[in-house]
């Protein structure tokens, strides 16, 4: 505990830093992955093409994508870019299914009504498909972003490992108390974040508990 | 009005919805697309709105061929109903009702006025604003979405089995509503079902399809059932059409008898029935032949009434034969007893009105109708 207090401010940078390579990709790959899983629900034979593709990305391993991402991107291998697009990528495996598998549940009759009021595809898409996938999507965007706070921890080999520091240095220098402070911070990080995603679903989507709370009364 | 004109709309897998149909919707009345499934008729709705492209023919709305518009804007004129509804159900049901105003462009302030005005229209009261579809009643959801379709006032409003998914007493009361609504907005009016009944009680014209998407018969719902053209219709019109035929006879000049009233307290009538009114003359059930007074516990109830003035022969002769008097009640517009009919006056009515038409005649296929 006294090792915590006397490195708060080494810590609390860690803290920041873990947030943002942990958080930004999951934005970024989520406004990636929507297009996408959009494209793979309307074209029926790509679908299956994209949906796997997109898949057999989370597969390859995170150290090596942090090791062939500058040779790719053209980046210093120092380059705390490399983590953001690495995480990024991994967003957009785990996503792009998830938006196609939203988007394949819409109602047909609800696409269909639209249409027939007068909607072009795309406000159709924004105005309906997309907001009534919301509870979906957003289920899915909890898991990516648990999933990435998890792996930034392993960008420490590289140097940006934000909270993952803690484990190399901790490690290294056989500070116990570091090793364990870093792991109770991101499993809390990641509760928190959690957290905020549940209640900013809630706040988005008030007509899906109202009709939660509809089916639960007509059950019981 | 809406024109077929030679329309055929053929699958990609070869079959053939419909055929060369040829076929003109009235302005402003209810024309009903009636049919067994596989019949067309909902293809036929649906190339209205372009929802469905025509293969072969043009279609236009007011003149105007529809394929000469962009498919959205011309949807954005034409008013949709369907099955369950179709709502939106991430909207509230002020947002929902708006959603065709917003498209046109309105400023929002506007278009939920508009919405909520249309919610009165159709008989939804004003807390259902903020609610969502979900914990509305299908009955209710219905009406939203006939709120919905009327929300920029298109003159043409297409419904496809709008109320087929609810309980036949809703599916009861959301049919008068459509029909009083009707008399006040007189819209041009296509509605698919395959319910004869509902197409009888709706249309003042009935489209009846046969499958393979041929036109059977296109007539008043009278005459559908006074003459269907071939043993298809007949069949399709099914039992009882000469009684509910009735239904569409008036019973203008049908004459109205002497019927013995009493007030409750009075003595029983000594010989057949007595007719039991309140003080402003509006029946109260019968009084049987006995001694003693009438009371509450004595009154045998009534029929079916018959409204002398609106009245059809149908009504007539229904108050007749559901009376325990065999004397059906006729009443006026404000429930008071004018007197009493009989079932064969229905039938000398009827004879009337068929000599007044002229005797039948044989159409080409030498079918006497």
């Amino acid at each position: 505990m006294n090792w915590v207090i006397q490195n708060l401010g080494f810590i609390s940078s860690l803290l920041t830093d873990h947030i943002v390579f942990s958080l930004v990709p999951v934005v970024i790959g989520l406004v990636i992955a929507v297009p996408l899983g959009w494209l793979a629900n309307r074209a029926g034979f790509g679908r299956a093409v994209v949906v796997n593709l997109a898949g057999l990305l989370y597969t390859v391993p995170s150290l090596a994508l942090f090791v062939f991402l500058p040779v790719i991107l053209g980046t210093g291998i120092l380059d705390p870019v490399n983590v953001i697009v690495a995480l990024s990528v991994y967003t957009v495996a785990l996503l792009v299914r998830t938006v196609a598998d939203a988007l394949e549940a819409v109602p047909p009759l609800l696409v269909d009504a639209a249409t027939a009021m007068g909607f072009k595809p795309f406000r159709r898409f924004v105005a309906a498909e997309l907001p009534v996938s919301v509870p979906v999507i957003l289920a899915g965007v909890r898991v990516a972003a648990v999933s990435s706070i998890s792996l930034v921890t392993v960008g420490s080999v590289i140097g940006f490992g934000g909270l993952g520091q803690m484990f190399t240095d901790g490690f290294q220098r056989s500070i116990t108390a570091e090793v364990v402070a870093g792991i109770v911070l991101v499993v809390a990080l990641a509760l928190i974040v959690d957290g905020i995603l549940l209640l900013i679903g809630r706040a988005l989507t008030p007509w899906d508990r109202a009709a939660r709370a509809v089916a639960k009364g007509a059950t019981a | 009005m809406i024109e077929f004109r030679g329309v055929s709309k053929r699958f990609p897998d070869g079959t053939i919805a419909v055929d060369d149909l040829d076929l003109v919707v009235d302005s402003g009345r209810i024309t009903v697309f009636v049919g067994p499934s596989g019949c067309g008729k909902t293809t036929s709705l649906r190339m209205i709105n372009r929802m469905i492209e025509p293969t072969g023919g043009t279609i236009s709305v007011e003149g105007e061929d529809i394929m000469s518009r962009d498919a959205a804007e011309l949807r954005r004129g034409i008013g949709y109903v369907i099955q369950q509804a179709g709502l939106f159900p991430h909207r509230t049901i002020l947002d929902n009702v708006a959603t065709v105003p917003l498209l046109l462009g309105w400023n929002k302030k506007q278009a939920r006025e508009r919405a909520a005005e249309l919610m009165e229209t159709v008989g939804l009261a004003p807390e259902m604003a903020k609610r969502y579809p979900a914990q509305l009643s299908g009955g209710q959801q219905q009406r939203v979405g006939v709120a919905r379709a009327l929300a920029a006032d298109p003159p043409v409003l297409l419904m496809d089995e709008p109320f087929s998914a609810v309980d036949p007493i809703v599916r009861e009361t959301l049919q008068d509503e459509l029909l009083r609504l009707q008399s006040e907005l007189g819209k041009t009016i296509v509605f698919v079902t395959h319910d004869i009944d509902e197409a009888i009680k709706l249309g003042d014209k009935v489209a009846v399809f046969r499958t393979g998407g041929h036109l059977a018969q296109y007539d008043e719902p009278g005459v559908l059932l006074s003459r269907p053209a071939d043993d298809f219709v007949d069949s399709f019109v099914g039992r009882d059409r000469g009684y509910r035929g009735l239904g569409f006879l008036s019973s203008d000049g049908l004459p109205i008898g002497d019927l013995p009233v009493v007030a409750m307290g009075d003595r029983r009538p000594s010989d057949g029935w007595a007719l039991v009114v309140d003080g402003e003359r509006r029946p109260l059930g019968w009084a049987a032949r006995g001694t003693g007074t009438v009371t509450e516990d004595s009154l045998v109830p009534g029929g079916s009434l018959y409204d002398a003035g609106a009245g059809s022969l149908r009504a007539a002769l229904d108050a007749a034969l559901s009376s325990p008097s065999g004397r059906g009640v006729a009443v006026d517009s404000d429930g008071r007893v004018l007197g009493s009919i009989g079932a064969d006056d229905v039938l000398r009515g009827l004879a009337d009105s068929r000599s007044a038409d002229g005797a039948p005649e044989a159409d080409a296929t030498g079918r006497v109708g």
